[in-house]
Parts: C-alpha cells; sequence; structure tokens
C-alpha cells in the first residue's frame, strides 16, 4: 500500500527503540513456554528410534515394556491409520516395513512420568534386519546405489529446481576471467534454546486441542489434521512463547503427529517434550549441500555469466529444506547483476538425518559461495573488492532474470557504508595476519509468495476503557514482530503504545495467515494490523462526528485526543467518543478487519515470477584475525549494514541482526553436526560450538536510510538477513589475512591449518 | 528411596520428600511450580536452569536436590520485591537484552550473582561470568550492555544509600 514518503522523524512510535511488549514477563520468568504447560491428568510421551540408518523392521514386541507399572499406552504402525505426509508424502509418523535413518520413529510411550515413559522405552525389543545404507548424494545418485524408497524407484527426488537464462556457454567465452570452485556446507542445526514438543489433547466432543511451537499455525492446523485423519475444524493450534525457532517450526514433523496419536489412544492429554540430544539428533538440520559454481566477468568488471550445480543431501524425507533450492537460486540469479544464469539443484535422498529449513533458507549457503568467488573475480580482474561489487550492485528498476523486480535498493550505499566503517584501504592491508572481507545478500522483504495466499488477518478492536487489541495471524517467535505491530497500531491510532495489545496464540480466534518465514511478519503482518487499524480509526472519527457534531472530514487524533481542526472546543479523549458510541440507543462498538495479500506473484514451473513485493539487501564486512600456528580465526570486528526500508524499532532489529551475525559466525567457524554413518555424534552443548559469550564478537550495525513504499511505514523485512552473508564474509577477511581460500563450512582451525600447509 | 528435604526457595520454607535422582530443577519446576527456572539441556549445558544457592550462581539441572539440604535458593521468581523489577530485570528490559526469552531467567541469575560478587565489573568480567550461558537470538551484544548498565545503577543506588 502507498505511504507518505518515510521521514520517519514525523511519527511518536514507530522509529522508536521502545522494549519487547513481553519483555517484563520474560525476564520475571513468567512466561509460559511450552515445557511450562502443564493440563491436568496429563501423560507424558518417549518415542523409540531405529538406530539403524537402514533396516528391516522384523519384529516388534512391546509386551515387557507395556508390564511397567505407570505406562498408560505404546503405539507401533500397527496401531495407527497409516497416513503418509510431508511434501512428498514419503514418510509415516511410525515408521512401518523399513527405517530410513537412525532417527526414524518405530514406536511411542505415553505414562504418568518421563521417567516411566523412558524406562518402558528401553523395554521395548525391536528385530532389524540391516540393509545398505548410502550417505553421500553423488553415491545415491548411482545405478547401483541402495535405494531408500523403493517404490520411488530413484534416490533422486522428484522435484526439479532447474533455472536458466541467456546464452550461458556464450557468455562465459566472451568472460575474460572466469572462476570455478566448489563449495561444501555441512550439518548445522538451529539450537534453539527451547526443544522440540507437543501437547495435544481431545476434548468430550472429540476436537483436539494442540499447544505447538509451530511458526505457521494454519499450515499446521492442516498438516497435522491430514496426517491424523482429522478435519481441520476439528483442530484448535495454540501457540505458548516459543523458545526460538528459526525454521524449525516450519513443517509437521513425527512427533507432533505421535502426541496425537497417544492423546487419542489414552483419551488423555499428552505432552512429549525433545531432550537436548534428541533435538541435536532428530530436529530439522540446516538443508546441507554441494556448490559447484562457476562466474565469469569482462575486463572491466562486469558480470557476465554465472552457472551453478548443486547436490543437496536431503536425508530420507522431504520437508521445507529441498525448497531452500528455490532461495538459492534467487540468490546465483539476483545477487549482483548477472545477464547469462543457470542453476541445477539434485536433492538426493539418503539415510542421513533429514533436512528442514533455518533461517535464510539456503541463503547463507548459496551466499558463501557466490560472494566468495566475487572476491575471487575480482583478484583474477585486478579490480578492488569493493569496486567490482560496486560496480555489479543491483539498484533500483533492475528485475532479475527470474523477474524479481527491484524497487527499493541501496546496496551501493550499503557497500560504501560497510567498508568506510570497517576502514577497507584495499586487499591486504588490514595488518599482519589480519584481513577485511565483505559479502552482501539479497532477500526478499515483502513477503514470498510460495502458497497460493501470502495473506494476514488482523482485527483490531477498541474497547470501552480505550484497550486497543490486535487480533493477529501474525505469529512472533522471538524476533520482536509483535512490538513492532503494536506500534504501528499505536502510530496509525495516535494512542500511547502501552494502550495496545496483542493477541495471537489461538487459532480459534485469530484471523489466517501463511506463517512466519521469509522475513515477512513485520512486513505482511504489519501492513494488515495497519489496514484495520486505518479502519477502526475512520470508525472513531465517524462514531466522534456524531458525538463531537463535527464533519468527520475536521477530526483528527493527536495523543489519545480527538479533535476538530477548525474548532478548538471540539475535543474528547478517544475512549470517552468510543463509550459514548457505545452506551447509548443503536450505539456501536469499534472493531475492524483486514487482510492484506501482498500483490508478489507466484512463480511459474520455470521459476520466474516476482515472488516479493520487495527486496532486502546488505553488506557486512568482517575484520579478523588468523593465528598461523594454530589455524583459528578470531573476529575481531563485525560490521553489519542493511537496507530494510525505515526501520519500525531500530532497537530490536538491531537486536536481530545481531543474532543473526552470532549465528553465522557460527556457521563460518565453529557450528557442525558430525554425522558418521547418519548418526550426530555431538549431540550435546558440551560438542556442538555455539557461540558462547567470550567468542562472540562485536557486531556493530547500521541501517541505511531508506523506506520502501510498499512497507507499513516504509519497512522492509530483516529478520533473516543477519545470517545471510556472514560466513562469506569472514570467508574473504581469511583469505584477505593469510591468502588461503577455504571452500567448506565450517573453517575450523585444521581447515586453516591444510590450507596454509598447502599454499607453501 | 525418598528421603527428607529442607529448602528455602524465595524465602519461603518448604519440606519435601525426594528420590536421589531428583535435581533441584525438578524440585523447582514439577514440585514447586516455579517454571521461570528454565531446562534447556539437563546436562549443565546452556545456563537457562541457572538459580543463585547461597548467593552463588548454580546449574539447577546438575544439582541434586538432596546435597543442598537446607540450602537457601533464589530463583528468577524471587528476584522482583513487591512488584518492583530488579533493576538488572530493568536493565535487561530497557537494552532489548532478550528476544525469545528462554535464556533470560538464567541470564538474569547469573548477573545477579556476578553483580553481587564484582559490583561494576569489564565487558571482559561479563563475558567470562556468563561464559555458562547460551543465547541463540541475541548474539550476546546487548546482554552485555544491560549487565554493564545494571552494574553502574547498582553501584548508583549504592552510593545513593551511603
Ligand atoms: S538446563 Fe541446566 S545447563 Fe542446560
Ligand atoms: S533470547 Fe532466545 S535464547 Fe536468548
Amino acid at each position: 500500500m502507498r505511504n507518505p514518503k518515510s521521514n520517519l522523524e514525523q511519527y511518536t512510535v514507530v522509529g522508536q527503540s521502545i522494549p519487547k511488549i513481553d519483555a517484563t514477563e520474560k525476564v520475571t520468568g513468567s512466561a509460559q513456554f511450552l515445557i511450562d504447560i502443564e493440563l491436568p491428568n496429563m501423560l507424558y510421551g518417549k518415542i523409540l528410534r531405529s538406530g539403524y540408518p537402514h533396516a528391516r523392521i522384523a519384529r516388534i514386541n512391546t509386551e515387557k515394556a507395556k508390564r511397567v507399572p505407570g505406562v498408560v499406552a505404546i503405539i507401533t504402525a500397527k496401531d495407527t491409520p497409516l497416513i503418509k505426509f510431508g511434501f512428498m508424502k514419503d514418510q509415516l509418523p511410525l515408521k512401518h516395513g523399513k527405517v530410513k535413518s537412525v532417527r526414524d520413529e518405530v514406536a511411542a510411550v505415553a505414562a504418568v512420568d518421563e521417567e516411566t515413559a523412558a524406562k518402558a522405552l528401553e523395554l521395548i525389543e525391536v528385530e532389524y534386519e540391516e540393509l545398505p545404507p548410502v550417505f553421500d548424494p553423488y553415491q545415491a545418485m548411482k545405478p547401483d546405489a541402495p535405494i531408500i524408497h523403493e517404490e520411488m524407484k530413484s534416490n533422486t527426488v522428484n522435484l526439479p529446481f532447474n533455472f536458466k537464462h541467456g546464452d550461458v556457454e556464450r557468455a562465459f567465452k566472451e568472460c575474460y576471467r572466469v572462476v570455478e570452485n566448489t563449495f561444501k556446507v555441512n550439518f548445522v542445526t538451529t539450537a534453539a534454546l527451547g526443544t522440540m514438543g507437543c501437547i495435544a489433547r481431545f476434548d468430550e466432543r472429540g476436537d483436539l486441542t494442540v499447544w505447538t511451537n509451530t511458526q505457521a499455525p494454519f499450515e499446521y492446523q492442516k498438516d497435522l489434521g491430514e496426517a491424523n485423519g482429522i478435519r481441520g475444524s476439528r483442530i484448535r493450534v495454540i501457540q505458548p512463547k516459543i523458545g526460538g525457532s528459526f525454521g524449525r517450526g516450519m513443517d509437521v514433523y513425527p512427533i507432533d503427529i505421535i502426541t496425537v496419536l497417544l492423546a487419542k489412544k489414552t483419551g488423555r492429554p499428552v505432552k512429549i517434550v525433545f531432550n537436548r540430544e534428541e533435538e541435536f539428533s532428530a530436529s530439522p538440520t540446516r538443508q546441507p549441500c554441494i556448490f559447484r559454481i562457476k562466474t565469469g566477468a569482462k575486463r572491466d568488471g562486469t558480470l557476465l555469466a554465472r552457472d551453478a550445480e548443486l547436490y543437496m543431501d536431503n536425508g530420507p524425507y522431504v520437508s521445507w529444506g529441498a525448497f531452500d533450492a528455490r532461495v538459492m537460486m534467487a540468490t546465483v540469479c539476483g545477487l549482483y547483476k548477472v545477464p547469462n544464469v543457470r542453476f541445477n539443484a539434485h536433492v538426493v535422498y539418503t539415510n542421513n538425518p533429514y533436512s528442514g529449513t533455518v533461517r535464510g533458507a539456503g541463503n547463507p549457503q548459496s551466499t558463501f559461495a557466490v560472494e566468495s568467488q566475487m572476491d575471487m573475480l575480482a583478484d583474477e580482474l585486478g579490480i578492488d573488492r569493493l569496486e567490482f561489487r560496486l560496480k555489479n550492485a543491483n539498484e533500483p528498476g533492475y528485475i532479475t532474470p527470474q523477474g524479481m523486480k527491484i524497487t527499493s535498493c541501496k546496496l551501493g550505499e550499503c557497500l560504501n557504508a560497510a567498508a568506510s566503517r570497517i576502514g577497507w584501504k584495499g586487499r591486504h592491508k588490514a595488518g599482519r595476519n589480519r584481513g577485511i572481507g565483505f559479502a552482501s545478500y539479497f532477500h526478499v522483504g515483502g513477503g514470498a509468495r510460495v502458497f497460493r495466499s501470502d495473506g494476514c488477518g488482523a482485527i483490531v478492536k477498541i474497547d470501552d476503557f480505550g484497550k486497543v487489541t490486535l487480533i493477529t495471524g501474525a505469529t512472533e517467535i522471538g524476533t520482536g514482530s509483535d512490538t513492532a505491530m503494536c506500534q504501528i497500531v499505536a502510530e496509525e491510532l495516535q494512542i500511547p503504545v502501552e494502550n495496545v495489545q496483542i493477541v495471537n496464540d489461538d487459532s480459534s480466534i485469530r484471523p489466517w495467515d501463511v506463517g512466519t518465514h521469509a522475513s515477512r511478519t513485520t512486513f505482511i503482518g504489519g501492513n494488515a494490523a495497519l489496514l484495520a487499524a486505518r479502519k477502526a480509526k475512520q470508525k472513531l472519527l465517524e462514531i466522534a462526528a456524531k458525538v463531537l457534531e463535527e464533519d468527520v472530514t475536521n477530526l483528527e487524533v493527536k495523543n489519545g485526543i480527538v479533535s476538530s481542526k477548525i474548532d478548538s472546543k471540539k475535543t474528547m479523549p478517544y475512549d470517552t467518543i468510543v463509550r459514548r458510541g457505545h452506551f447509548k440507543l443503536s450505539g456501536e462498538i469499534i472493531i475492524a478487519e483486514a487482510f492484506y495479500d501482498p500483490p508478489n506473484e507466484m512463480q511459474d514451473e520455470n521459476y520466474r515470477g516476482n515472488i516479493s513485493v520487495t527486496y532486502g539487501f546488505g553488506t557486512q564486512a568482517a575484520l579478523v584475525e588468523v593465528d598461523r600456528d594454530t589455524g583459528k580465526v578470531s573476529v575481531l570486528r563485525f560490521v553489519s549494514v542493511h537496507d530494510a526500508g525505515s526501520v519500525i524499532n531500530p532497537m530490536l532489529a538491531e537486536s536481530v541482526v545481531q543474532g543473526g551475525v552470532a549465528m553465522g559466525v557460527g556457521l563460518a567457524l565453529t557450528e557442525q553436526l558430525i554425522v558418521e554413518q547418519g548418526r550426530v555424534m555431538n549431540a550435546s552443548f558440551a560438542d556442538y560450538k555455539l557461540l558462547t559469550s567470550l567468542e562472540a564478537p562485536p557486531i556493530e550495525v547500521q541501517f541505511v536510510e531508506s523506506s520502501d513504499d510498499a512497507g507499513p511505514f516504509g519497512a522492509k523485512g530483516v529478520g533473516e538477513a543477519g545470517v545471510i552473508p556472514t560466513a562469506a564474509a569472514i570467508a574473504n577477511a581469511i583469505y584477505d589475512a593469510v591468502k588461503v581460500r577455504v571452500t567448506e563450512i565450517p573453517m575450523t582451525p585444521e581447515k586453516i591449518l591444510t590450507a596454509l600447509e598447502h599454499r607453501q | 528411596m525418598k528421603k527428607p528435604l529442607t529448602l528455602q526457595v524465595n524465602g519461603q520454607v518448604h519440606e519435601l520428600l525426594v528420590e536421589p535422582s531428583e535435581t533441584l530443577n525438578s524440585v523447582l519446576r514439577k514440585r514447586l511450580r516455579l517454571s521461570g527456572t528454565k531446562k534447556g539441556c539437563d546436562t549443565g549445558g546452556c545456563g537457562s536452569c541457572t538459580v543463585l544457592l547461597d548467593g552463588k550462581a548454580v546449574y539447577s539441572c546438575m544439582t541434586y536436590a538432596l546435597a543442598i539440604d537446607g540450602g537457601k535458593v533464589t530463583t528468577i521468581e524471587g528476584l522482583a520485591k513487591e512488584g518492583v523489577l530488579d533493576p538488572i530485570q530493568q536493565a535487561f528490559v530497557r537494552n532489548g537484552a532478550l528476544q525469545c526469552g528462554f535464556c533470560t531467567p538464567g541470564f538474569v541469575m547469573a548477573t545477579k550473582a556476578l553483580l553481587d560478587a564484582i559490583p561494576e565489573p569489564t565487558e571482559e568480567e561479563v563475558r567470562e561470568a556468563l561464559v555458562g550461558n547460551l543465547c541463540r537470538c541475541t548474539g550476546y551484544v546487548k546482554i552485555f550492555e544491560a549487565v554493564r548498565e545494571a552494574g553502574r545503577e547498582l553501584a548508583r543506588g549504592r552510593k545513593r544509600n551511603a
């Protein structure tokens, strides 16, 4: 929708760094997360996993386990309706016939407490006949590889992610320099502090209520219903506070369906919460991939062509992870102006843990490859790395080969700002063993139409006391979107933000939303809230017109007071207006609803279409120091500059970026799930290296002045941005410091040392 | 075999019968229904379960309840006094030192122990003191700011009262 050109100074609430509206309940411990919810008569569930990467289930015996006092129910596949679920309908919640990864669910127990359920799990006897497994996507594609889904006859998933534009072959021939590399991104995990979990309860009417950490409650309602053979109309989805999610909450998982199955079987509420070990080994990972990529440019530094071929280790079941390919494609084709592009991704079934989507949805992976090559190519051409990027930077009016229309875009400014802030003086000038690296990003910033609807519904209600309630479909996963939406409503209504509350935890009252993904919540949910608030305001003014006996066009609200612009005597607090309009004969109340579905396009089968209304851009710059003896990389400074449109709440946006950068530094340097023979070998915080307070770098965040016509008060999405270019910026900084190029993340000390040795 | 246990939690004395295997975390969360203390791992890896035991920060998940018989425990629920947030809590709110908030009770309690011991810590001291608490959302930057601001705030308060 159109907004007055944003100059945030004209606003009183929007643009202010107010604390999160739920901050107080979070610092006092009263915020209720899923693990904190206890229901009367509740049982606790546990899941038995196969432990074999690929095997036939010969026999399951639950008799001994059933006799454990306190065990109420044990279920295996034969107790279930055997309804397959997932994108490709390629898995059962409890596996039948065959297991295809060590994390595969084989049986589940409900008992009076977790200890009892755990004891019973140990007594379930399962006999397996082992089958030859396959863990490597290249191997899995070979004709003689063991087939994981026999009925599909191939391990290559039937999901073609192929795109081509221009004449790539010819363009490469015209290039002055071409670089070609293979990059590798390994398994990492969201490692949210709150683990996965689900609570399910059937009521007397047979209707189901679930408490869940999902990011997409209405998709969840639909998918969970289908997977259990229950109509969506009989399911109510409640989201308590979510203890971090980062993409994990995009799919329905076996744990959700199993919780429902146990609740159904026992007739009692059932709760299953992953312990940390399960979280590491059985929650979705970031999509790992092997990235073969080639980029070429003319002698003057103009990019001419980019060609990428990807091999994605999908694990045995397809979830959102596979669709990361779409985001990788957008970056290969759209980050910097490249006229000739080709992209092919092979999604391959293996017996590894299955991937989901994680913050950035493939973009950190592809940006690592694309931006590493930007530096290599600049060096080959003998052009300054910053100049090379500036020359090819996206700009307003540019349309990517896939048809993504760039509207607001300040990538050039971001590049310059990052360079000047970090003190770029040219390559290899940062000091002994020190280096500076840059990387930029291009990401959706105005929704992403990956479903037929990309909308969000909102309701704004003003009660007799002047309390304003925003009821929205949009889900907050910690980032601050609830606060931003409240600020938007307060700004539009011109009332103090303290008077606004938000309700968005119950599918039975909230209007529909597609879910929190693609950095869309503040943009889409914010636009929906703005539209509803605008309607509510109109109603308020119409009522005020009658109460104050003034023409509605002469009325305005400021600081919660409705007054006439032409007659200063006609003035009244807005809550008084509401009461006057309500408590009278034929009274009325103020409630307004809106549905905002952005004018973006679903891509066609050739992956063409303007998937987002607008796009976010930015540049990061890292200053690192490499210890040549140990291979250890220290991030001394980190600068993150963004074009996120107008920023609704700078403090919260900054915090989201900082968290993204920290996650990106982990991705770059320390984090990796060690997967051997399909098994996660480091399933604990002691062994999986999240950044701690000691390693966390200083992170300087800057938002360039910008405003997007389509965004609420000019805002664009920024939720994922922080993590996207980080690994690439660090890889480039490492090269600048010690002239070694590491093409596989994490860039551990061992890899750096090996690379240093090779160089000598 | 259950054994008797006396614990003072947030000033209130509790007498309980607990199993030797029960941790302080489980006593707090399951028996006393004090769910502000979180459980992010149960193995001493994340710090979300941090409480004060006789003034020192401990992982409640790594503390057997029977081992601290007679101990004085302060949890996140015991920090605000008569509805007024502790200056540490206020500083976390003001500085935007939290997102999802799952780690927050642990960080606030670890900070309490730190500031009781070192009233105005340097950033290095803050980093050292919080190394046992993980946050996946914030990148820690604003947490450090909040902790140091709370330290300054408390020091000012002490000077006023002196
Ligand atoms: S729950 Fe105690 S350290 Fe993680
Ligand atoms: S705020 Fe989410 S883990 Fe710290």
